[in-house]
């Protein structure tokens, strides 16, 4: 089969807007681990969450961006909850204790969203229309403001943490969790305010693609999936090698699925990840050794 | 190990293995089925065992090999004819040992939480490939056959009725245990506890750590696959839903429930998860994992060690 330029252009930019999106749901992952080493499996439904959330919102307000806030805010005050309730108790322990709880944590979340919306997949319109012509198609604008307003979260977020006070004391963290307490920084609350965080870019990046996917109880776990090869491609605790490992899996995936059904696209990113195992499978790992 | 704990170590073993062996003759047709179930997912909580308990490396893809287990007991079922017990269990230790081989290659070169996660998309990888080639294995319908003859060749032949299908399992189960607990405590097997505990130490004196890690994974997976042949079995079917990532979560619930590094704990864990989830059911439904998700993380931060956990010492003696 001729695979046209059109095609081609049509799915490089497809490739880009949902590695945008994952690179959202990656980092907020990635930031996590890097600094509480917490691997998060509960994350996806946070993202699964975020997006009822900003359903319900926009059914009484009928403002996307104001949904978008409110899912945001509210899965960011749901994290520190379940920061305090479950994982500061784990937090010196076995990190992989961490991933068994988050793992219970994610079936109760994720059932209960069926128990309390049931299985019928919910809308939420695009906040508006529109579309530029490329080719022979519509593509629409929406979509390219999905991918702008993901890379603006994720480079607002990095200069958060290269300038700002709290930025600073996150990354003092990170480097060293009782130095940074012996130099008065108060590190519970930043761990608090670190899941909060990443917590809340779960949350947007959920209503952020909830148009152009529909809402179900069982959309995290797609993303948690193939978040986990992002994260460990582009090397945990790496916000760059996250984002870079986003574009390029979700482009692979693009451009596979002129071929094959996008179910077997997914093999592809299997893919990248054996041969990043293979050839690369401890320099990915960047500095959170510790 | 001295006299006092062997005699009444043994003799426990023989009262549990004696009521499971008159179960049948007892229980409702629903309640015995119910105990085979229970026996099969504690031999793949078992294997599961293996890694998590005694090597120190959380597997979240034994799905991968419980399902390519069944699948390879299907194909034997289904391409010899007349269908053969003994090559369904071939064929299905054969399908798991080298899935398990290839996850066990890529996988052990990573460690802690990286191995999880690994484990994990490789499952799903093979989750996607069978549920995708619908020509080959049924896709989302999954495979059909019927139960072979229990047969050896020159001595007997029975047809597998329940309860020589139950008492079939609880051999195969027995005999695992049996055949685990040796390996967990021979040389092998303290080296895989000595990775556990220290694994730069235990490779600084000299051990090739990798070499042990692959062995453990595919001796686990092999065990893993034994379970998903019985399965097959007992239901007479394979399904790509066994190959699916929660079948993992679940067989790590086991665990944690059960208490890790004791065997017998994962096989208590199943039990308890599953009458659990059975009594669970019954006021919510298909919503049974709500609560259940929360007794499991209450168990992850409350009681760590598990059901069988004050007894972990004693069972390894």
């Amino acid at each position: 089969m001729g695979v046209s330029f059109a095609q081609l252009v049509i799915q490089t930019l497809n490739g880009i807007v949902s590695g945008m999106i994952l690179a959202l749901v990656a980092s907020g992952l990635t930031l996590i681990f890097g600094i509480m080493d917490v691997v998060n499996f509960a994350h996806g439904e946070f993202l699964m969450l975020g997006a009822y959330i900003g359903v319900l919102t926009f059914a009484v307000t009928g403002s996307f961006w104001f949904s978008l806030i409110v899912a945001s805010a509210a899965i960011a005050v749901f994290g520190a909850l379940v920061y305090l309730t479950t994982l500061r108790p784990l937090l010196g322990r076995d990190p992989l204790t961490t991933i068994l709880a988050t793992f219970g944590l994610s079936l109760v979340l994720q059932n209960y969203a069926l128990w309390q919306f049931g299985p019928v997949a919910r809308k939420l319109p695009e906040p508006f229309g529109g579309a530029i012509e490329l080719f022979y198609l519509d593509y629409p604008l929406y979509r390219l403001m999905i991918a702008a307003l993901s890379g603006a979260i994720i480079g607002g977020f990095w200069l958060f943490l290269k300038f700002g006070k709290w930025g600073i004391w996150i990354r003092a963290t990170t480097q060293d969790r009782v130095m940074a307490q012996a130099m008065g920084i108060p590190v519970p609350w930043v761990l608090m305010g670190v899941f909060a965080i990443g917590s809340a870019m779960a949350g947007a990046s959920g209503v952020l693609f909830a148009p152009m996917v529909g809402v179900d109880h069982a959309m995290g776990f797609d993303w948690i999936l193939r978040a986990f090869i992002v994260v460990v491609v582009g090397g945990m605790g790496s916000l760059g090698g996250s984002v870079a490992a986003a574009i390029f899996i979700s482009l692979l995936e693009a451009y596979a699925s002129l071929w094959v059904s996008p179910a077997q696209a997914v093999i592809v990113s299997f893919v990248v990840l054996i041969l990043t195992l293979l050839f690369r499978p401890t320099g990915l790992f960047v500095p959170t050794r510790r | 190990m001295n006299r006092h704990h062997a005699l009444f170590y043994w003799s426990g073993f023989a009262v549990v293995i004696a009521l499971l062996v008159v179960a049948p003759f007892v229980l409702p047709e629903f309640w015995r089925r119910f105990l085979t179930e229970m026996l099969i997912w504690g031999l793949l909580a078992m294997s599961s065992d293996l890694l998590i308990g005694y090597t120190g490396m959380v597997s979240f893809g034994h799905s991968a090999f419980f399902g390519l287990g069944m699948y390879g007991a299907a194909a034997a079922l289904l391409l010899v004819a007349p269908p053969n017990l003994w090559l369904a269990l071939l064929f299905g230790l054969i399908a798991a040992a080298a899935v398990a081989g290839f996850v066990a290659y890529f996988s052990t070169r990573l460690r802690d939480i990286y191995f999880a996660i690994t484990t994990l998309i490789f499952s799903q990888i093979f989750y996607v490939v069978i549920f995708t080639w619908t020509s080959l294995t049924g896709g989302e319908n999954g495979l059909t056959f019927t139960r072979p003859r229990l047969a050896v060749p020159g001595l007997f032949s029975v047809a597998f009725t329940p309860r020589v299908l139950h008492w079939f399992v609880l051999a195969v189960v027995a005999a695992s245990y049996l055949l685990l607990r040796r390996i967990t405590q021979s040389p092998f097997g303290m080296v895989l506890q000595s990775i556990r505990e220290n694994e730069a130490r235990t490779r600084a004196i000299g051990y090739p750590v990798e070499r042990y890690k692959i062995m453990a994974v595919m001796l686990s997976g092999l065990f893993a696959g034994l379970a998903g042949v019985l399965y097959a079995l007992q239901n007479e079917y394979a399904a790509p839903d066994f190959v699916f990532f929660v079948v993992s979560g679940e067989v790590v619930i086991y665990n944690v429930i059960g208490g890790i590094g004791t065997l017998v704990g994962p096989i208590l864990g199943a039990a308890f998860f599953l009458l659990l989830r059975e009594v669970l059911s019954r006021f919510f439904t298909e919503f049974y994992l709500i609560p259940l998700g929360v007794i499991f993380v209450a168990i992850v931060m409350f009681m760590p060690q598990g059901l069988l956990g004050f007894a972990r010492r004693w069972l390894n003696r």
